[in-house]
């Protein structure tokens, strides 16, 4: 997941936390959004984090990874939402991964797949047992993490059409 | 998908020593696993070792070992040591409607591949790997 430029955290032992999202990491999480896109989008992340939070709050998930402990240089280090969705597309009930970001500067130091695995269980302990999510082609950068952590192309293909043709 | 036999040699030796990088394993041990001949594994390795994917050893006991950065290291930079995964030639601005059409679903089907082949290292072959034998353990021990 990109080269790791400095490191604020020990690689073998990375102190981390993983938990639900709190309204006070919304400002941080738009922050690294935009840090990692390039993109501000604070009414996009203040609408999921509403939904995500209030309302079948069950199945879906919106989780923070933070550091463990006091001083650390930066509050969020990274967060991945996902949700169950059934039947759409004629799916049986499966859980939608559809953002998923790690601060750049702390990289490959297990905090991406320490997110991937919590909301794994979060999936798991409700009887979900398929995980899916959707990468741009040409992000090597996610397609390769997602790929590492065992997921594989599913039954599904997307398909477009440019309506401008 | 294809792949030319030189390719699928050089993942499979790759991933016998990258299993272990401290394991060093001869032309001969791996040709013999693999049903190939060490004339042509040798030219496979020596590619790889130019690559600075693999280190050869030399003496007594000598072979190769792996010597790259298995996360780092994807199908599709060992494959195009050995071949290109090119598309098709391309249309042109003479190209019939029907070569054209032609071509759109081709590339279509490489750049899918491409984007598997590139996204895919060594570690998470090794990865996959291990899950089989995780799970063959786990079916075995079911059975017992």
């Amino acid at each position: 997941m990109g080269e790791t430029q400095g490191s604020i955290l020990n690689p073998a032992n990375p102190q981390i936390t993983i938990r639900r999202v709190r309204e006070a990491d919304l400002d941080h999480v738009v922050a690294l959004d935009e840090r990692v896109t390039g993109l501000a989008k604070p009414e996009y992340w203040h609408d999921i984090f509403d939904r995500y939070t209030k309302r079948r709050v069950g199945e879906r998930f919106f989780l923070v990874a933070e550091p463990a402990g006091e001083g650390a240089d930066l509050p969020l280090l990274g967060f991945i939402v996902g949700e169950v969705r059934a039947w759409e597309f004629g799916s049986r009930p499966c859980g939608w991964i559809f953002a998923f970001s790690v601060e750049p500067d702390t990289r490959q130091q297990g905090i991406g797949e320490r997110l991937f695995e919590a909301i794994s269980d979060e999936f798991r302990a409700i009887g979900i047992n398929t995980m899916r999510t959707m990468v741009e082609r040409k992000n090597q950068l996610h397609m390769a993490f997602f790929r590492s952590e065992g997921m594989v192309a599913g039954p599904y293909i997307q398909l477009e059409k440019d309506l401008d043709d | 998908m294809k792949l030319q036999i030189s390719s699928r040699l050089a993942i499979y030796a790759l991933l016998e020593l990258a299993a272990d990088p401290q394991r060093q394993m001869s032309v001969a041990e791996i040709g013999e696993k693999y049903g190939v001949s060490s004339h042509h594994l040798a030219k496979v390795m020596h590619t790889l070792g130019r690559a600075g994917l693999v280190r050869s050893i030399r003496g007594v006991g000598g072979g190769y070992s792996f010597s790259g950065n298995a996360r780092r290291t994807t199908l599709l930079d060992v494959i195009t040591l050995f071949e290109e995964i090119s598309g098709p030639d391309g249309a042109t601005a003479n190209s019939t409607d029907a070569e054209w059409a032609l071509d759109q679903v081709l590339n279509e089907i490489d750049d899918i591949a491409r984007a598997t082949l590139g996204s895919i290292t060594i570690a998470t072959m090794l990865k996959q790997m291990t899950r089989r034998k995780r799970a063959a353990g786990a079916r075995n021990a079911a059975e017992a």
